[in-house]
């Protein structure tokens, strides 16, 4: 695969864009949205490694290969997240 | 078929299979540092579940202001990096140079900004340890908290130190002309390390320092 050069242009929007989210994540901070506060912050969060991966580190014109991997390290770290969680929120007597 | 090139090692076929083998081996080592921090994560996830008011009441305790323009400053050190690896792409030797040293400045920039946050955790009794204090019933959570915060940061910071260090010795090689439009494989990969690093306190952002801002 040769190498993909992505425009400088493209770099700017992004890096906008992630302006903004930090921005837009601080702002809803501040409001009461109860247990769901810790959702918006994450999947934000989320949006923005996932546009600093696609674009700046290129994994979106990387080969196969190299995507497959970097989805298998996300895919391993919730293996660990979701299966810790299920044990300590299944045990009311911890969080209580 | 390409005439060899001096930056061609002998098991690849060409520059680009040496490319790619390169970008995979670092993306490798990427997904452990994933597992690496993502076992401090992990910790403050459950620690977090199982005292969620003390650690909201320590989070106030930290400065917005100074971790939201960090936020900004690395992701403008992003930028900077990323422009650096579209200069190599291109063969622009000053252009490359000049993003390179201004991706180490705006790393030191953050440091510098990290360091007067820390001081005044010191300051304040915030550091876990036989001088921390923190009025309340939520202390020893809150002690929690800080050392997590610690622990998290800290990590961070080390991790922006080595790549200052490493930017530094590709801005050195790409001032001496070691770096051309067929072979500039260490400024792509120390550009996708710059940017793991960010990807991290993209992360440790909102949950060290928001999750205490609602009332």
């Amino acid at each position: 695969m040769p190498e993909h050069i992505v425009p400088p242009k493209i770099y700017l929007v992004i890096c906008g864009i992630l302006l903004v989210l930090t921005f837009v994540t601080w702002g809803v901070a501040l409001i009461d949205l109860g247990p769901w506060n810790i959702v918006v912050a994450l999947s934000i969060a989320f949006c923005k490694a996932t546009l600093v991966a696609l674009f700046f580190m290129h994994v979106r014109y990387s080969p196969r290969r190299t995507q497959l991997v970097v989805v298998a390290g996300i895919f391993w770290l919730g293996i660990m997240i979701l299966l810790t969680m299920s044990d300590y929120l299944t045990r009311p007597w911890l969080t209580s | 078929m390409s005439q060899a090139h001096s930056a061609l090692a002998e098991q690849f076929r060409d520059l680009e299979q040496q490319r790619e083998a390169s970008s995979l081996g670092m993306w490798v080592f990427l997904v452990t540092e994933i597992m690496f921090f993502g076992g401090l994560f992990m910790v403050y996830t459950v620690a977090r579940a199982m005292h969620p008011a003390g650690f909201a009441q320590a989070s106030r305790h930290l400065d917005v202001t100074l971790g939201g323009t960090n936020t900004a400053v690395l992701i403008s050190s992003s930028l900077t990096m990323a422009l650096a690896v579209y200069a190599s792409q291109v063969g622009r030797r000053r252009m490359l140079a000049g993003f390179l040293a201004l991706t180490i400045a705006l790393g030191c920039v953050f440091l510098v900004i990290k360091a007067i946050e820390y001081a005044d955790k010191f300051h304040h009794h915030l550091v876990p340890g036989s001088a921390f204090s923190f009025a309340g019933p939520e202390a020893r959570p809150a002690e929690l908290f800080f050392s997590l915060y610690f622990a998290m940061t800290g990590l961070h910071a080390l991790h922006m130190v080595i790549g200052v260090g490493v930017v530094l010795v590709v801005l050195v090689k790409a001032w001496r002309g070691r770096y051309t439009i067929e072979y500039h494989t260490p400024v792509e990969i120390s550009g996708l390390y710059w940017h793991f690093v960010d990807i991290i306190w993209i992360f440790l952002f909102p949950l060290l320092y928001l999750i205490g801002l609602k009332r």
